[in-house]
């Protein structure tokens, strides 16, 4: 299967200057996103995954600078284009839905006219029409008495709905990205279910290629096609969502694979990456995650790992990879957990 | 909403009272009495007597004060000691020229501070930030009196552009230039402090507004610039602007004291001053009475914009 590639990011930098120097948020990352997929970016908080998407759109506080080879999106670098230029791409062509739905809509203003907001902007329709359009969408979304609750205000919805409004939100122009920053991680475990299935609905009826950002492997399992795990603002390790789960190659995406919680997995503790994820102001020398890594090798301190292939489709950043290491298997915790991978990726596969 | 506004209305009287009662304490207790001031040295003890009949003053003051409610109930507000004319009579030219004064002000201060907050929340620790909130820094420190006859020292005495005070000249057809340039200096002068305040509390609160998630939400959404900041942005500042503006126009009829007296503006704050030195009870009490109700219609009219502003606060 060919798919077309929809967005071709190639080595994107994003930098913060602070008061306590510059931040290297983004280190160099480069993916195609091909049409109609699931894209996941997993990793730890500060991995730079959220980042590096917001620099996409441009929707960065002032104090960041993207930076890079290009972005190509419809044969055009996004890197070159200016605000207004932008604009037009934004929320009607790469929409976007963030984490936390209590703060991510505007308090003062009406819930069914924020999402009407991108129809009269980009569509450039009347109010009256662009309501009755907003209204179709609160009730695809599943907001009952979508009618009625076209005038309300944010704080008369729960989580749960704001969510869903902001997914309204997000498809009303049809766009053919979505970047979903974390969208279930403020919500409890029920709606999480809820509002991933109506994501994967949506992706599919409208064709929509979506980046998926999350730190929940479970959720991962759910929804994605192919994987990127991200560390200290590079990808480490790239592949499709069997590779990653049945044939993991890197010792940080064995660690994320062993913190999974698994019931039915009794008498062990949580497992947890040692450590804490490295300062972005001063970057350490050679693997970042060397000194959080049992299996690190001499190489790690001294040189940053390239990228090795797996397969056409799978590639990690580590040593291990290398002809003269030495042959380690993944830890068997990760063995465990298979089944649980496994019902979930089925049940993926399953309703889609 | 309707409700909740009589139910303002209704408690705003008692208060109201109470300030009253107060006032007219505080004023009777001022050291001095009327009949000494307008009687010469030589007077006796029988016309001091007959003076202190004459303006109702020898009675016990809670009498004093009852009758006084009587009458300003019926619209009475009783004689001015000063100028033996009912207050009705004296008082709408001056509070005329004093709610001019504020107008001007108001308009100047509010239509410099809001851009300019917003420019400074914009550029937050950039040169134009710091130039600005710098000089507004100086702006609320500076005493009005000071900054005051400093202007009159610059462009009235030595450069002779604009009038050393008063609201027209004497002796010409006032017309619009000749008030305009009275008005100027005080303007300014007043202005001073309340743009720098509100330019103050525009800044801070459009920054905390910029970092909020809904503007990245609307930005998100492709909306230019321009809407992103007024409907998304500014519309959620105006609560503390409300708040500020709600305080500020009572703070001016008292700042309106000072700055009318340098420009000896013809208003309520420099009646207040010769009210005060000549023991003129009842130019008092109205006076009292009129920056009372200002103070209580502001509050309720902010009261009820926040609600017409903000969609969470609901009475």
């Amino acid at each position: 299967m060919v798919s077309k590639v929809v967005l071709s990011l190639s080595n994107l930098h994003v930098k913060f200057k602070t008061l306590s120097g510059t931040v290297n948020a983004v280190r160099g990352i480069s993916y195609d996103l091909y049409e109609g997929e699931t894209l996941a970016l997993v990793g730890e908080s500060g991995s730079g995954k959220s980042v590096s998407t917001k620099a996409i759109t441009k929707v960065l506080p002032q104090n960041a600078t993207i930076s890079g080879d290009s972005i190509i999106y419809q044969g055009e670098d996004l890197l070159k284009k200016g605000d207004s230029k932008m604009n037009k791409i934004r929320g009607s062509e790469i929409a976007m839905i963030f984490q936390d739905p209590m703060t991510s809509l505007n308090p003062i203003l009406p819930v069914g006219f924020q999402i009407a907001e991108p129809i009269i902007e980009h569509q450039h329709l009347s109010k009256e029409k662009a309501k009755e359009k907003a209204i179709k969408l609160m009730e695809r979304v599943g907001i009952v008495k979508a009618e009625e609750r076209y005038s309300q205000y944010p704080h008369q919805f729960s989580g749960g709905m704001r969510q869903r409004v902001m997914i309204a939100l997000a498809v009303a122009c049809h766009p053919h990205i979505m970047i979903a920053d974390e969208p279930t991680t403020a919500l409890d475990v029920t709606i999480q279910a809820q509002i991933i299935e109506l994501l994967k609905e949506l992706n599919k009826e409208f064709n929509m290629s979506t980046i998926f950002i999350t730190h929940d492997m479970g959720v991962v399992a759910n929804i994605a096609d192919r994987i990127a795990v991200m560390y200290a603002g590079k990808i480490v390790e790239f592949g499709t969502a069997n590779e990653i789960f049945f044939n993991p190659k890197h010792p940080y995406t064995w660690g994320l694979l062993m913190a999974v919680p698994d019931v039915n997995i009794k008498d062990q503790d949580l497992y947890t990456i040692p450590g804490m994820p490295p300062n972005l102001l001063h970057v350490p020398k050679g693997d970042p995650f060397a000194f959080r890594n049992k299996y690190a090798l001499n190489i790690d301190l001294e040189k940053e790992p390239p990228m090795f292939k797996v397969s056409d489709t799978h590639y990690a950043a580590t040593w291990l990879l290398d002809e003269k290491a030495p042959k380690v298997e993944p830890p068997k915790e990760i063995l465990d957990r298979w089944k649980y991978f496994e019902n979930h990726i089925e049940n993926m596969q399953k309703k889609s | 909403m309707g409700k909740y506004l009589i139910r303002r209305i209704l408690i705003a009287i008692p208060v109201l009272l109470m300030v009253t009662v107060f006032c007219f304490g505080m004023v009777n207790l001022a050291p001095g009495d009327p009949s000494d001031l307008y009687l010469s040295q030589n007077a006796t003890q029988v016309q001091k007597q007959e003076m202190k009949k004459n303006l109702g003053l020898d009675k016990p003051v809670y009498i004093q004060y009852v009758k006084w409610l009587e009458k300003t109930f019926q619209g009475d507000l009783g004689f001015s000691f000063a100028s033996r004319t009912p207050v009705t009579e004296v008082i709408p030219a001056k509070l005329a020229a004093t709610v001019e004064l504020l107008i001007c002000t108001l308009i100047l201060s509010y239509a410099l501070a809001i851009p300019l907050g917003i420019v400074c929340a914009r550029h937050q620790g950039g040169w134009l930030d710091n130039t600005i909130t710098g000089v507004s820094f100086l702006g609320v420190s500076i005493p009005g009196f000071f900054f005051g006859l400093g202007m009159v020292y610059i462009f009235a005495v030595e450069l002779h552009w604009l009038p050393t005070g008063g609201m027209s000249s004497l002796g010409q057809s006032s017309g619009f230039l000749d008030r305009l340039s009275h008005i100027i200096m005080p303007t300014i002068v007043l202005s001073l402090f309340y743009c720098s305040n509100m330019l103050r509390y525009v800044r801070s609160s459009m920054i905390d507004i910029f970092s909020e998630n809904y503007m990245r939400t609307a930005v998100s959404k492709g909306l230019s610039k321009k809407v992103v900041l007024w409907r998304h942005g500014f519309r959620n500042a105006l609560v503390p602007i409300i708040t500020v503006i709600s305080s500020d126009i009572p703070k001016m009829l008292g700042g309106a004291v000072v700055t009318e007296q340098i420009f000896s503006w013809p208003g309520l704050g420099q009646l207040t001053i010769s009210s005060i030195g000549s023991r003129d009870y009842p130019m008092l009490m109205a006076i009292n009475l009129i920056a009372a109700v200002g103070v209580l219609i502001c509050n309720l009219v902010a009261d009820v914009l926040y609600a017409v502003v903000d969609p969470r606060i609901r009475y």
